[in-house]
């Protein structure tokens, strides 16, 4: 599955490219954060790492396949829960994985403890709060042992306690030997996670730099603009 | 006319036995149809909701017409498909409840298909990124889908129901209204108001607006505590 090379990766619907032509290499280690203003496909790039969506160009090597392994797994910014309990929400996700049920509700058990919702794992999922719900969807993903998880702002709308919880559950999992990849736009937090950052601007990655040396000193004029708070659309306009 | 309600309602008061008989066969008939439908159509009406094939479109149309199936064509189809030279005549069934149910059930698993197809295909959109990315198969799809969706599937239940319980020309072509035997609420209200017993008319039809007005407003409180209990 890794190194994960991604070369001129193009997405242009209606023949207008959000990603064109984008490079990346990454490792199997590490949490790479995505940053960027909005609209430069920060989400897009996920969802074509998940397969959600066909690309228009390039390629993507899976450490020398053409397809994931399977063990990907992706939390979105607004996960979507069952009618049904927090117990369920977990467990469901792994009946695709060649496990017994006594594994799966032990396997669920487990996750739901680490990311602190064991005692509510009859409640129904729907009722929970949304930083319990992002910490749900995080277990869920967790569950499934993915080598790859892939975050669209995880943290997006919770207040700060919540967010503290969540990134000590991305820590952890990254400790487990998942690589994460995860978009943001919460600058302090990309600062305290991020291993490296991934900056993209115009469609493409703009610089991909370890994260002490993106935030000492970003190279690129997008990020450097991006970084003092010019605003994006600006740069745009200027340009 | 107050003679009359007042004579219906006597009927209700002292359980009249013929009522009850007439009453038991037609919730027996509509449940065993509305039964029917829910296997048939459930299934059905998610797979259309998740599937993906050539054809898909004109199958949701068609289906979508088929709900307003009248029903004494379905009452001629089903009539021709199991008197003595059609090809289920050797069964015997006509003229018996078993040709009401089959009636029935035919007019209700369109329409049940159509809602589940609506209301599952809503789900579906919000859920197959997830779904997508966790590996979960079509199959087990609709089975998830249709639990998530089980609140407001009561509707398709209901509607179905409805359908089945307020019908009268099929189930007056197939069962032949014969007294004590295939004689539902239906059938005995056109009957006796044209024979101008409108005491029982009335009386029935009392009934079945109860039974109807009873199980949407159960339905109703039972969406109200579902939302609450599970958002």
């Amino acid at each position: 599955m890794f190194p994960l090379r991604i070369a001129g990766l193009r997405f242009a619907p209606e023949a207008r490219p959000i990603l064109d032509g984008l490079d990346l290499e990454l490792s199997g280690e590490g949490i790479s954060v995505i940053l960027g203003p909005n609209g430069t496909g920060k989400t897009l790039l996920l969802r074509l790492l998940a397969g959600l969506l066909p690309a228009d160009g390039g390629a993507i090597d899976w450490g020398g396949a053409a397809q994931p392994d399977g063990r990907l797994a992706m939390v979105f910014q607004q996960p979507m829960l069952l009618r049904m309990t927090v117990f369920t929400n977990v467990e469901f996700a792994l009946r695709p994985q060649a496990m017994t049920a006594a594994e799966r509700r032990r396997r669920t058990t487990e996750v739901l403890e680490r990311v602190g919702l064991a005692h509510r794992a009859r409640d129904c999922a729907r009722l929970l709060s949304g930083g319990e719900r992002q910490r749900l969807a995080l277990a869920r993903a967790w569950a499934m042992r993915p080598r790859l998880l892939l975050l669209d702002e995880p943290t997006a709308s919770l207040d700060p306690s919540a967010t503290e919880a969540v990134e000590r559950i991305i820590r952890e999992v990254r400790t487990e030997g998942a690589k994460v990849l995860m978009t943001t736009h919460n600058l302090g937090q990309a600062t305290r996670l991020a291993d490296d950052i991934i900056f993209l601007a115009d469609g493409r990655v703009q610089e991909h730099a370890p994260a002490s040396r993106f935030f000492a000193r970003p190279q690129s004029p997008a990020a450097r603009a991006f970084m003092q708070g010019e605003l994006p659309w600006r740069i745009a306009f200027d340009r | 006319m107050l003679a009359t309600l007042s004579d219906a309602l006597l009927l209700l008061g002292c359980f009249d036995h013929r009522l009850l008989e007439i009453v038991g066969l037609s919730l027996r008939v509509s449940l065993t149809a509305l039964l029917i439908g829910a296997l048939l159509g459930l299934p059905l009406g998610a797979w259309l909701a998740v599937a993906g094939f050539r054809g898909r479109g004109a199958l949701i149309v068609a289906l979508n017409a088929l709900m307003g199936l009248p029903s004494v064509v379905v009452g001629v189809l089903v009539y021709l498909a199991l008197s003595r030279s059609g090809p289920f005549g050797s069964q015997g069934l006509l003229f018996s409840p078993a040709a009401m149910i089959v009636a029935q059930s035919v007019l209700v698993v369109p329409l049940i298909a159509a809602v589940t197809r609506q209301i599952v295909e809503d789900a579906w959109r919000e859920y197959a990124p997830e779904f997508s990315v966790i590996g979960i198969g079509r199959p087990q799809a609709v089975m998830l889908l249709l639990a998530d969706c089980r609140f407001s599937l009561s509707v398709a239940m209901l509607a179905g129901l409805g359908r089945a319980m307020s019908e009268v020309g099929a189930v007056m072509i197939v069962g032949g209204n014969i007294d004590g035997y295939t004689r539902v609420m239906t059938t005995a209200i056109a009957l006796e108001t044209s024979k101008g017993d409108l005491a029982l008319s009335i009386a029935l039809g009392i009934v079945l607006m109860a039974i109807i007005f009873g199980l949407n407003v159960a339905a109703h409180y039972v969406r109200c505590w579902a939302t609450r209990r599970y958002g």
